[in-house]
C-alpha cells in the first residue's frame, strides 16, 4: 500500500519515523528486498558537498541616512556586487574577483579571494566592508557609502543558488603533454590522473532519478541550515541518456536552491580556490526522499556501480565545445582510486567531498527523527524526460 | 641507516661554500635536493634528503651548525589546517608520494607528515586552501 508524505510527515511527528541514510539504504534493500524496505523505511536522506559556482547571496542593507539608491559601483571586501535592483538590494555571485587580482596574466591564476570567500565570510558573522556609489536622486541623494555590515544588521541574507546539485557530471581528462588547469582541478599530461564530481551512490538526484519526490517546493537541507528547491537549476537536462535503472549517463538535471543565509553555517558554505580557474563556493546540500512505493526503494538503493559518468578531454573536445565521449566509467570504479582506461591505470581523485556528504545525509537523519525537519511535497515537478526540456549550445555566433 | 629530510638556512656569507658536497665527501652521506633556492642577497634555503649511518648524519649535522648553518626537520614544515580540509580528495593525484591518500572506509583523507618531501604542488591545488608552508 503506497504510502503519502501526509503520512509520514505524521509518522515524524509522532517520533515513530524510520530514516535511513542512502547508503544505509543500500544495505537494507541488499538484505530485506524492495517491497519490505518500501513498507519498513519512511525516508532516505542525501547528501553532497562540492564546489557549485552558481551560487551567489542576495542582500537588503537597509537604508541609510540620508537615503541612497546603490547604482554604481558595489563593493563587498573589494568583491564586486551587483545592485541594479531596488534602492538598497544587491546581488554577490560566489565567482566574482576584486578589480586587482591578476586572474590568469601569470598562468595559473592563483584566485585566492572571490565572492564565495565573502559569502562564507558573510555566514560566519564576520563584518564585511561595503563600498558604493550613486548617481543621486531627489529622493535619494546620497552619492558615497562606505561602512561595514554584519549579517546580524542586515535586513536580508539570502543564498541563491541557481545552478546545484548537479545530477551526475563529467570525469575529466587530459590527452595534451601539457599540465591544464581547470574547474575539475590541476589535470595531468598525457591521461596522468582523472577528476571527477559527484556524490555518487549519495547525491540527491541520483537517488530520485526521475524526480518523483522532489520538485519545485521540495524542503532541504542547505549550507547547514534549512533551504527550498526554487526551481530547475539552469542547464537542467532531463533528456540525457539513461541506463535501465533510469539513471542519466552525462550531467543530466539541476536544481536552483533558496535559504536564509542567517540559519546556515560557514562550515558547508565554503570558498575555494580553484588553481588556475576562479574562485568559487562549495555548498553543502542534503535532501529528503519519501519512501512512497516500491519504486522509489529501488531509486535510493542505487549503489555507485550502478552509475557511470562520461570521460571527456579537457584539453581539446570540452574547450572547444565538442560533445565526445571517449567513454564511460562508474563511480565504484573512480572510487577505487584508479580506473583502466586506454591500456593504462589512470589514478583518480574527486572534488567533491564524500565524507561531507555522508556526515550531510546523517545530520538530516538527526534533524528528521528529532522532528526538527519535515518533509514537503513539491508544488510543480521538475520538467522531467518526457517534457521536452533540453540543454542546447548556443547557436553559432561570430 | 638514517633518512631524513632537513631544511638548512645559509646566511649570505655561506653562499659560495661547497656545503652539500662536504656532506657527501666527508661525511659519507646520500643527498638529494629537494628544493634550493639561493640569491647573493638574501639567506639561502636548501632543502635536502640525506641517507647514511645514523653516526654519520649526526655528524655531518654538527658540521653544519658549527658552519653557522641553521638546521630544522623537514616535517613540520607543510601543515594541513584541519578546520579549512573539507576531505575532498583532490590533492590525492597531485601529490607525488603517499604523503596524502584517501582512507577507503571513511573516504577522508589521510596526510602522512613523514611522506612529505614539500614539494609544494599541493599548496595551491587544494581548493579551501588547506596545506600551507611553514619555513
Amino acid at each position: 500500500m503506497a504510502k503519502t508524505v501526509a503520512e509520514i510527515n505524521q509518522k515524524i511527528r509522532q517520533g515513530k519515523a524510520v530514516v535511513l541514510t542512502a547508503e544505509e539504504m543500500i544495505d537494507y534493500v541488499d538484505k530485506n528486498g524492495e517491497a519490505k524496505a518500501a513498507a519498513d523505511v519512511d525516508v532516505v536522506t542525501t547528501g553532497t558537498f562540492g564546489p557549485m559556482c552558481s551560487s551567489s547571496v542576495y542582500i537588503n542593507i537597509g537604508h541609510t541616512r540620508p537615503r541612497m539608491k546603490l547604482s554604481g559601483t558595489a563593493y563587498l571586501n573589494e568583491v564586486p556586487a551587483y545592485c541594479g535592483f531596488a534602492a538598497v538590494d544587491l546581488i554577490l555571485g560566489a565567482t566574482s574577483l576584486p578589480d586587482d587580482d591578476p586572474r590568469n596574466k601569470k598562468h595559473p591564476g592563483e584566485f585566492l579571494y572571490g565572492g564565495g570567500h565573502v559569502i562564507q565570510e558573510l555566514a560566519a558573522g564576520q563584518d564585511i566592508h561595503l563600498s558604493a556609489t550613486a548617481y543621486g536622486t531627489d529622493c535619494y541623494p546620497r552619492k558615497k557609502l562606505d561602512t561595514s555590515i554584519n549579517i546580524k544588521s542586515i535586513n536580508d541574507a539570502v543564498l541563491f543558488n541557481p545552478r546545484n546539485a548537479y545530477q551526475n557530471y563529467n570525469v575529466a581528462v587530459n590527452s595534451s603533454d601539457k599540465t591544464i588547469y581547470t574547474y575539475l582541478g590541476t589535470l595531468k599530461s598525457n591521461f596522468g590522473n582523472a577528476n571527477y564530481c559527484s556524490a555518487g551512490q549519495l547525491s540527491p538526484l541520483l537517488n530520485d532519478p526521475m524526480y518523483i519526490t522532489t520538485g519545485i517546493g521540495t524542503r532541504i537541507f542547505l549550507g547547514g541550515g534549512e533551504g527550498y528547491i526554487a526551481w530547475q537549476g539552469t542547464q537542467h537536462n532531463p533528456m540525457t541518456d539513461r541506463n535501465t535503472r533510469d539513471l542519466p549517463t552525462e550531467g543530466a538535471g539541476t536544481l536552483a536552491v533558496i535559504g536564509d543565509l542567517k540559519q546556515m553555517r560557514p562550515d558547508w558554505l565554503v570558498g575555494v580556490s580553484l588553481y588556475g580557474y576562479g574562485a568559487s563556493l562549495a555548498v553543502g546540500i542534503g535532501i529528503p526522499i519519501p519512501i512512497l512505493n516500491e519504486e522509489m526503494a529501488r531509486y535510493t538503493a542505487v549503489k555507485d556501480e550502478d552509475i557511470v559518468a562520461p570521460i571527456i578531454d579537457y584539453s581539446d573536445a570540452y574547450p572547444k565545445g565538442k560533445s565526445t565521449i571517449l567513454g564511460h566509467v562508474s563511480y565504484a570504479e573512480l572510487k577505487s582510486g584508479c580506473i583502466h582506461f586506454m591500456d593504462r591505470q589512470i589514478p583518480t581523485a574527486s572534488l567533491s567531498s564524500y565524507s561531507k556528504a555522508v556526515e550531510i545525509a546523517e545530520t538530516l537523519k538527526l534533524w528528521i527523527q528529532k522532528k526538527r525537519f519535515y518533509l514537503s511535497e513539491p508544488v510543480q515537478p521538475l520538467p522531467g524526460p518526457n517534457s521536452g526540456a533540453q540543454k542546447k549550445s548556443m547557436k553559432k555566433t561570430k | 641507516m638514517i633518512s631524513k629530510r632537513i631544511v638548512l638556512k645559509f646566511p649570505n656569507t655561506m653562499v659560495n661554500q661547497p656545503i652539500v658536497y662536504n656532506l657527501s665527501k666527508q661525511f659519507n652521506l646520500e643527498f638529494n635536493i629537494l628544493k634550493a633556492s639561493v640569491t647573493p642577497r638574501e639567506e639561502g634555503l636548501l632543502v635536502l634528503g640525506l641517507k647514511g649511518r645514523e653516526r654519520d648524519f649526526q655528524k655531518g649535522l654538527d658540521y653544519l651548525k658549527r658552519k653557522g648553518i641553521r638546521v630544522q626537520p623537514l616535517s613540520q614544515d607543510i601543515i594541513r589546517n584541519e578546520d579549512k580540509c573539507t576531505h575532498c580528495g583532490v590533492c590525492v593525484t597531485i601529490c607525488p608520494t603517499d604523503a596524502l591518500t584517501v582512507d577507503m572506509k571513511t573516504r577522508k583523507i589521510i596526510f602522512t607528515n613523514e611522506n612529505c618531501i614539500a614539494c609544494e604542488h599541493c599548496v595551491p591545488a587544494c581548493p579551501p586552501r588547506a596545506m600551507e608552508i611553514h619555513y
